[in-house]
């Protein structure tokens, strides 16, 4: 007998296991996919019933998404990107150059900033939401408020210390040969870092990128105390000022939370090795 | 990093001359490496976190300059209605959360483990619920409560025969409401790193125990279970991590009513501090929710350690 899983279901064969099984599979593809579905359904359809979803679309239209632009939903979306780009950028240089530095060197004083970038993971930013918005009003030294800028919302998730862990775990990985290489060739500490490090860690850079983009893209509590004005609202925190439309009903809400979607899903489907990779290794590290 | 510098330069410079700036440029480059890290952290996390814990021992405002008030604020905290309500109902939900997951992911988990193609079609789409953006996802479930006949989850229910439920109009299951989307979006998770665990159990064992005529429940209950323990406390202490945080979920779904009844500590924190601006208080609720957690995590980790002797 062998066995590929616990319960060996997979050498259960038969007409009522096979039914067994599809039955099981089929509920959960449909519990866990179902509401999505439903809104993409319900999201193209004319005939809008306020309370509930349709599983086909009964009459195909693009109005919600029209009336969308009126509402400014596209500006919220344009919000969002901007965020998402610019802290997805930095968000990753800081944890490469992190990175490189707890991987690659030996210096005193290591095993306190590994401690402390255990402590801001274990620190939910929830707790700090308050005190963080006192802080971005008048920012120490600078003397800046970055409230109601775009800064406020990229700024905070620069420094990220899961990705930066992950990064630092993928680099110990790196042999050392091809660097000593450069080294004794004369190459710089920047040269080697940007022409042999980088483009060797580019596996985890995937990795950091997809976990980085969906935890930017998720931001809820940060552009709410960031953006005190609607101009600046990023499309997660808009959605409850679209929930009662006269015209449209629900079906502004319905292409906004849609849009609000699709990015993170579309991301998560396109690297989907690398999200699991992450997923793994970063729940194991705690 | 100086071992592996200087014997690279011994074969090229002459021997008695170590390369003098090493000694210090080393660190140096480190500390500059990490720079941009440090100064973010600092900034964005270490300043607020103390600024918060000053903030709590005052009576915050804006014009008239703060006033100290020594631990007031706290005992402010201790003896609210309120904020007692807000705990329990984080407790509630933080742990009726992480339960459910575990459960429903472990036996997900074992039904769907298996290399075969659709399994991973399977697995695919079951854990799209967890990348999704809460804030949406949120609304979407919203509209799926409505309390009415016709609302979608009542009529699902319907075609058990079960009577339409008022799901979030009403204080007694509004937090149960909530809970139960948020193990939707838990358990794929949780789901996920089972599979992974999973993975690593000695398939030589099954098939011993199975020669031995041990049932399928006794391979699972003495070799699948003991073998998945440590999954099982990192999926505990990740939780205990984020189970008293939640906010979203609860902001968006019922804002903490109807009548307070599903009001948790960060939708309390929040309203103190930007609506009533109430900053003291409000920090002070802060350094709470920082204290429970890390106690969360630290009586976590004792029963783990225990459990390992």
């Amino acid at each position: 007998m062998r066995f590929d899983s616990a319960l060996g279901l997979e050498s259960r064969r038969g007409p009522w296991a096979t039914t067994g099984k599809i039955i099981i599979y089929g509920l959960m593809v449909v519990v866990f996919t179902g509401p999505l579905v439903g809104l993409l359904m319900s999201t193209f359809s004319k005939t809008l019933d306020p309370t509930s979803f349709t599983l086909w679309p009964d009459d195909f239209t693009l109005d919600n998404f029209i009336q969308a632009k009126n509402k400014n939903v596209y500006l919220y979306l344009l919000n969002s990107f901007i965020v998402v780009g610019f802290g997805l950028l930095l968000q990753m240089l800081v944890s490469v150059f992190a990175a490189y530095s707890l991987a690659r060197k030996k210096f005193r004083g290591m095993t306190f900033v590994m401690l402390l970038m255990l402590t801001t993971m274990m620190l939910p930013e929830e707790i700090i939401a308050i005190p963080l918005s006192l802080v971005l009003a008048d920012l120490p030294v600078f003397h800046l408020n970055l409230i109601g800028t775009y800064a406020g919302m990229i700024l905070p998730v620069g420094a990220w210390g899961f990705s930066i862990l992950v990064m630092t775990e993928f680099m110990k990985e790196v042999p050392v040969e091809l660097e000593e290489a450069a080294r004794i060739d004369g190459a710089g500490e920047l040269r080697i870092f940007a022409t042999i490090i980088v483009p060797l860690c580019r596996p985890a850079l995937g990795v950091i990128g997809v976990f980085g983009f969906t935890m930017i893209w998720d931001q809820y509590l940060l552009p709410l105390i960031v953006a005190p004005t609607s101009d600046m609202w990023t499309l997660p925190i808009a959605l409850r000022s679209l929930r009662s439309d006269e015209e449209v009903g629900i079906g502004v809400l319905l292409a906004a939370s849609l849009l609000a979607l699709l990015p993170s899903i579309i991301a998560f489907l396109a690297f989907q090795r690398q999200f699991m990779r992450g997923l793994t290794s970063g729940a194991i590290k705690g | 990093m100086t071992s592996t510098l200087t014997p690279a330069r011994g074969r090229t410079a002459p021997p008695g001359h170590p390369p003098k700036p090493a000694r210090w440029r080393g660190p140096l480059v480190a500390w500059l490496f990490l720079a941009p890290a440090l100064l973010l952290f600092l900034y964005f996390k270490f300043i607020p976190m103390f600024v918060g814990l000053w903030k709590s021992l005052f009576k915050v405002q804006t014009f008239l300059g703060d006033e100290w008030v020594g631990l007031q604020n706290y005992q402010t905290i201790i003896n609210d209605d309120e904020f007692a309500a807000a705990i329990w109902h984080s407790v509630v939900l933080a742990l009726g959360t992480t339960i459910g997951s575990i459960v429903l992911g472990l036996g997900l988990a074992l039904l769907i483990e298996g290399p075969a193609r659709y399994l991973w079609f399977i697995r695919t789409a079951a854990f799209l619920p967890v990348v999704t953006t809460m804030a949406a996802v949120a609304e979407v479930w919203r509209i799926m409560f409505h309390p009415a006949d016709n609302g979608m989850l009542n009529i699902i229910i319907g075609w058990a025969g079960i009577d339409p439920q008022p799901w979030l109009a009403s204080e007694d299951s509004s937090l149960w409401s909530i809970m139960m989307m948020s193990i939707w979006r838990g358990t794929p998770y949780d789901m996920m790193i089972f599979l992974a665990g999973l993975v690593g159990v000695d398939r030589t064992l099954y098939e011993a125990a199975a020669v031995d005529g041990a049932s399928t429940w006794r391979r699972l209950r003495h070799i699948t279970l003991p073998a998945l323990r440590p999954v099982f406390w990192i999926l505990f202490t990740l939780a205990a991590i984020r189970g008293l945080r939640v906010f979203v979920e609860v902001y968006v779904l019922t804002n903490g009513g109807p009548n307070g009844s599903s009001e948790v500590l960060m939708t309390l924190i929040y309203k103190l501090g930007f609506q009533k601006n109430e900053l003291g208080v409000a920090s002070a609720g802060g350094i709470v929710l920082f204290l429970a957690t890390l106690a969360l995590t630290v009586i976590v980790q004792m029963l783990r350690r225990r459990q390992a002797t």
